[in-house]
């Protein structure tokens, strides 16, 4: 395994690791808000927010799925020795990461069952650029409304029913923010 | 004692050694270069398997106590350190003895560590077997005749 | 001014406090350390790794001095203390195979290669208390002999060899792990036996003798017993080879039972299996008797009913610390319970008197 994919975990896991666990949760209870998330540093092309928040949430039992640009050998081996994540298809992943072009369509993902609707996939999404500017967001969370720049096409590819579905996060730099599927949107 | 050049068989030596050993041994070797963490010493756990009947399908025994460690040495060379139990200094020390025996400082660090802990293993392990011997029954078998 | 002060929780701190001084007891006498239960109390602790599921020496005394001794409450903990610890991984399948032997014993054949090693076992003490021990006593150096380097092959694969017994085969399928996915039935033979190393000693051994009283029929030989020591390997995936990282101490059995053949398998001997962490003797001979009972249907055998044959009720009741969980909750408030409970008796003794006075 190559050196550089040593290189980039938690200096201190405990509190970096809880200190970003708090930024991505903040992320998804209030969607729309834009959070910062650093601490950790993956090969490229993966932003530093992508694999802080993997590196918090994600271990040897929650299968990832690299998509497009991700999916390389640096990214590869990073995973696997700071996660020990399995590195699986669309069909069985927990979480998926990649530009919105690489993870569409959404059909492939798993959108949970009746029964258990929260083993469902998180696609964290790499975006070129994250402001509060775009769509309108409404729901749970949200006050009144909200704007975020979301990739074309997203909203209307949301097409599962309630309480199936897809939870999102928008990664940039050392931003983040979320879309839950909870959350109504309006272009 | 021959000198272990095989990275897979000191590595397991040092999974194995007892508790504050290497660490203790390590020091004996002197002054060594400043290692920096790549992944600090941290304590989990490693689901042991074992196989039905002996031969047949995997199954999982149980949990086992694990404590592992990884770092750089300034001249690049990277240490990992795996060792049994819940020690960090432990793992933080097989983890500077693995990169150490890449370099130059090989000599000096199998001679002080794990030439003298692949002895002590093998104490340990031949003590025991002696011990087991001894408790192994010879059957003599009585052979009477026709009166 | 009054302060609300919940009861409870004073009596709680001071229930706390007392325990603690009931734990350490005499305080003439000297307190125990956790390495003194560790070398001296070794086969407390190998029952509180194997049940606990959780393999430290250290850890298991530490559960034992703090439970006071009460041994499922020293499980308890470990179970416990297992939930915080990340896990790496998990290791290659144990070769046991290449065991060092510290003890080696086999019922069915008398000489075998590497012969029958007694190791250090209670099987031919005479039971007697010893009151020598009361006292601290040097004790004697154990005997030591010339050691056969031959290896110490299983003693089924002899039987293997005339086809008398089915070899066990693997076909890579993965073990399911019951501490990760809720045990479902029906339960494929990996998530048994994981069931039953971690499983109650004592339900185990229950179940096994009740095979033996002939609820379930099945006579059982002990092809073979062994413990000893055991390296185990992991895939590192940043070094990209398998290494050891640690050795383990094991008790295996394996039994021999008989199958008297159908119409389309001729009669052979069929097997049961055992595996525990430490040197755990009963349990390991328990398991691989309960482990046979449980295979009765893929081995085409009729189902006599039997407790140790329904693979429900041994699974969902072997596991000690589900059991002590649902049992001791009763001990919780359930005053409304109760409450409603009281007032039904009270009516229906009411209706019925009034019945009678009529």
């Amino acid at each position: 395994m190559d050196n550089a994919a040593l290189q980039g975990g938690f200096i201190d896991p405990a509190r970096d690791a809880a200190r970003a666990f708090r930024a991505g949760m903040e992320a998804m209870a209030r969607p729309g808000t834009i959070q910062t998330l650093n601490g950790c540093t993956a090969p490229a092309p993966m932003s530093v927010a992508a694999a802080t928040l993997l590196a918090t949430l994600c271990d040897a039992e929650t299968p990832l799925h690299l998509a497009g640009t991700c999916d390389t050998d640096g990214v590869r081996d990073w995973v696997r020795f700071h996660l020990g994540a399995p590195l699986v298809g669309r069909a069985d992943a927990m979480f998926a990461v990649g530009d919105w072009d690489a993870l569409a369509p959404l059909d492939a993902y798993a959108v949970g069952t009746p029964d258990y609707p929260d083993r469902s996939a998180t696609l964290i999404v790499e975006v070129a650029a994250l402001t509060n500017t775009g769509a309108t967001l409404t729901g749970p969370g949200i006050a009144q409304t909200v704007t975020l720049s979301l990739p074309d096409g997203l909203l209307a590819a949301r097409v599962a029913r309630y309480p199936l579905g897809i939870d999102f996060y928008f990664t940039c730099g050392d931003c983040i923010a979320a879309l839950p599927r909870t959350t109504k949107g309006a272009r | 004692m021959t000198q272990i050049t095989d990275r897979k068989t000191w590595l397991g030596l040092l999974a194995r050694a007892p508790q504050g050993r290497i660490a203790s041994l390590l020091s004996q070797v002197g002054p060594v270069p400043p290692a920096t963490d790549l992944r600090r010493p941290e304590v989990g756990s490693v689901m042991v398997q074992g196989r039905a009947g002996g031969t047949g399908n995997a199954f999982n025994l149980g949990e086992m106590t694990v404590t592992r460690c990884s770092l750089q040495l300034p001249c690049g060379t990277v240490g990992h350190g795996y060792v049994q139990g819940r020690s960090k200094a432990d793992a933080r020390a097989a983890a500077v003895v693995d990169a150490l025996l890449q370099t130059d400082y090989t000599n000096r660090v199998h001679a002080a560590v794990t030439a003298l802990l692949a002895a002590e293993a093998a104490a340990r392990q031949k003590s025991r077997a002696a011990k087991a011997a001894a408790t192994r029954v010879e059957f003599f078998t009585l052979v009477r005749g026709e009166d | 001014m009054y302060v609300a002060v919940k009861g409870g929780e004073r009596a709680i701190d001071n229930a706390h406090a007392w325990l603690a001084e009931e734990r350490r007891g005499d305080l003439a006498v000297p307190e125990l350390t956790t390495a003194q239960i560790r070398e001296q109390m070794t086969l407390a602790v190998n029952r509180v790794m194997a049940e606990g599921s959780l393999y430290d020496p250290d850890l298991a005394a530490l559960a034992i001095k703090q439970a006071r001794g009460d041994l499922i409450e020293a499980i308890f903990l470990i179970r416990a203390y297992r939930t915080t610890l990340p896990r790496f991984g998990s290791s290659l399948p144990v070769d046991t195979g290449a065991m060092a032997c510290d003890r080696r014993i086999s019922a069915t054949f008398k000489d075998l290669p590497g012969g029958q090693v007694l190791g250090p076992t209670f099987d031919y003490t005479h039971r007697l208390l010893d009151f020598m021990l009361a006292a601290d006593g040097d004790v004697p150096a154990a005997p030591e002999m010339p050691v056969d380097p031959a290896p110490v092959p299983h003693v089924m694969s002899f039987l293997n060899s005339e086809g008398l017994i089915a070899q066990e085969t693997c076909d890579g399928t993965p073990a399911s792990d019951l501490t990760r996915a809720p045990l479902e039935l029906p339960a494929a033979r990996a998530l048994r036996l994981q069931a039953l190393t971690r499983g109650d000693e004592g339900f185990v051994l229950g179940m096994a003798y009740s095979t033996q009283r002939g609820y379930a029929r099945n006579h059982a030989f002990v092809g073979e017993l062994r413990i000893g020591t055991v390296p185990v390997e992991m895939e590192i995936p940043e070094l990209g080879i398998s290494i050891e990282i640690g050795e383990i101490t094991l008790t295996e059995c394996e039994t021999v039972n008989q199958f008297t053949g159908s119409k389309t398998e001729p009669a052979q001997f069929t097997r049961g299996y055992g595996l525990v962490f430490g040197q755990t003797e009963r349990k390991a001979i328990s398991m691989a008797l309960v482990d046979r009972a449980l295979r009765w249907e893929e081995l085409g055998e009729d189902d006599q009913g039997a407790p140790a044959q329904d693979a429900e009720f041994v699974l969902y009741h072997c596991d000690n610390i589900q059991a002590t969980g649902f049992l001791e909750h009763i001990k919780l408030p359930h005053y409304v319970d109760f409450q409603s409970e009281l007032e039904l008796v009270r009516k229906l003794r009411r209706d019925a008197t009034g019945q009678g006075a009529e």
